[in-house]
């Protein structure tokens, strides 16, 4: 039985990751670049070098809407996830955390205004160097 | 000089915890072999200019191509894998820093989101060059040794090229560069030394990769020579598993026939599916082990440009679709070592749905000596030959291929 995502490693250090939870504010690393593929998406983060494989479109669209979203469950309702398969996408978000491919916001989108916004609200953007 | 390379590792790594519904119908290996919208990565070979003349180069390089990319051609290239969201671009030759600009396009590269990794000789990479590299982000230097001792390398590489990769790999240490890659082609010479590369990669806090020598550019002429044997085989198979922090660019996939445990990595082909080659003169190549017209799939000079070939051309439509085991059908083993290597085959004169000439099970080599024997051999008498030769004349110790010792 195949999951929702398979990550490399082959080409990287062990990363310490924590654990995703729900009322948690996430983001996708703005290191991480994602590219649309039949199967959902290859995701590659240039600071690690790491490669990871999204396996479900739907998962791909909570990757992208975790900085968006004031928690993980938001992003999970936002992309109409239904709540029978949050466990399955908690596990997969854990692993993409256990390779620094989604990171822990501070805050949220409703933070202090002296933060710099782009900080944590915007979209991911590919990663410039 | 470069190769292959996928930075992926599934099979053992596959997280069991994401094992949940809902799960995909396909296998991630099923979904690779219907080919990407753009490769993960591809390896480009900048020039076939090189100062050394490696005996079993896969690309035959010596002389510079007139005909090689300009500059602005580069750039236009690297601009195409930028909107393709190709992650990274493998650099190579030939020598790649033999380009006056060579910096030019790593920089170029880099500062349009396509990271760079390069597979260098080590010749050019004096303390001002280590301290230039080490100031770069998102680079990666594969520096290329052969042996671990000089006696060893040079045999292959050429007199003093030992002395002078360690010499780069201490300006890189000084430089303070970080984990550079040591990068070995497994040889029947070097594979008992294993253990002593990965102690000189250690030593620098470098990564050791290794990977597999394949029949391809001058490499077809001393194949006989080099490939390590059935034994060695085997016994890389159980020290590749024991020591998963060793890189292989997912190259000795043909070894997991040996057992139930399979190497990390992707187990398969990836040819035309998720990685290939552009020349220095553009052409672009199922692979970087096939540089021969029965494999080149069109040229970034081409109306439509290097998306175009990789998207369009029939030669990769071929390739991704769904391929018989062949003569491998009735072996067992055939879901764990995928038949092999396709460049393999094709220069040793087997069909491509033949066992690999390496088979672990000896199905190759039992299929070479009946064609040869039954002058069945794809071209006998006049195998395949690489598609461009650049070597230097003298430069190398010709050996006809086709005299296997025994």
């Amino acid at each position: 039985m195949r999951g929702l995502l398979i990550a490399g490693s082959a080409e990287a250090t062990e990363a310490t990751g924590a654990r995703v939870e729900l009322d948690a504010a996430w983001a996708l690393n703005p290191r991480v670049s994602i590219r649309p593929e039949r199967f959902g998406a290859l995701a590659y983060h240039f600071g690690n070098r790491r490669l990871s494989f999204l396996r479900h479109p739907d998962l791909v669209k909570v990757a992208e809407g975790l900085a968006a979203a004031d928690t993980v469950a938001d992003a999970l309702r936002a992309a109409d996830v239904d709540p029978a398969r949050w466990p399955a996408f908690r596990r997969a978000l854990d692993t993409l955390a256990a390779s620094d491919m989604v990171v822990r916001r501070e805050t949220t989108t409703d933070a202090p205004s002296d933060l710099d916004p782009t900080e944590s609200a915007s979209p991911p953007k590919r990663s410039v160097p | 000089m470069s190769e292959t390379t996928i930075p992926v590792a599934i099979g053992r790594s596959v997280p069991s915890a994401a094992a949940q519904p809902p799960a995909a119908t396909r296998s991630l290996t099923d979904d690779f072999k219907l080919g990407l919208e753009a490769p993960i990565c591809l390896t480009w070979e900048l020039t076939y200019a090189c100062n050394l003349a490696c005996r079993h180069c896969l690309s035959s390089s010596g002389r510079r191509d007139p005909a090689e990319l300009t500059t602005e051609e580069c750039f236009g290239v690297v601009d195409e894998l930028q909107r393709l969201g190709v992650f990274y671009v493998n650099l190579g030759g030939g020598e790649p820093m033999l380009r006056r600009d060579f910096f030019d396009i790593v920089e170029y590269s880099t500062a349009h989101d396509v990271g760079v990794k390069f597979s260098t000789n080590g010749t050019y990479i004096d303390a001002p060059a280590a301290r230039r590299l080490a100031s770069m982000d998102y680079l990666d230097i594969q520096l290329s040794i052969d042996g671990a001792t000089a006696a060893v390398n040079d045999d292959v590489r050429g007199e003093g090229s030992f002395a002078t990769a360690r010499a780069a790999m201490d300006h890189l240490a000084a430089a303070e560069f970080g984990a550079f890659k040591i990068s070995v082609v497994v040889t029947r010479q070097n594979a008992d030394q294993l253990d002593e590369f990965r102690a000189i990669a250690a030593d620098y806090g470098a990564q050791l990769r290794i990977t597999r020598l394949r029949p391809s550019g001058r490499g077809a002429d001393t194949w006989d020579e080099l490939h390590p044997t059935q034994q060695q085989q085997r016994d890389l198979y159980h020290w590749l598993l024991d020591r998963p922090d060793v890189l292989t660019g997912d190259s000795f996939f043909h070894l997991n026939a040996l057992g139930s445990e399979q190497l990390s990595g992707l187990n398969l082909c990836g040819a035309g599916r998720v990685v290939c080659l552009i020349d220095p003169i553009g052409d672009v190549y199922a692979c970087p082990f096939v540089i021969h017209d029965e494999f080149l799939a069109g040229n970034v000079r081409d109306e439509g440009g290097f998306s175009g070939v990789w998207k369009g051309s029939e030669l990769f439509r071929s390739l991704r679709e769904p391929t018989s085991a062949g003569a491998c059908a009735s072996c067992g083993a055939y879901d764990a070592c995928q038949g092999g290597c396709m460049a393999s085959k094709f220069f040793v004169g087997l069909e491509l749905d033949d066992p690999d000439p390496e088979c672990v099970l000896g199905h190759g080599e039992a299929e070479l000596e009946r064609k040869r024997a039954a002058g069945e051999l794809v071209g006998v008498g006049a195998l395949p030959r690489p598609g461009q030769d650049h070597s230097r004349p003298g430069a190398t110790v010709p050996v006809s291929i086709g005299q296997r010792p025994g």
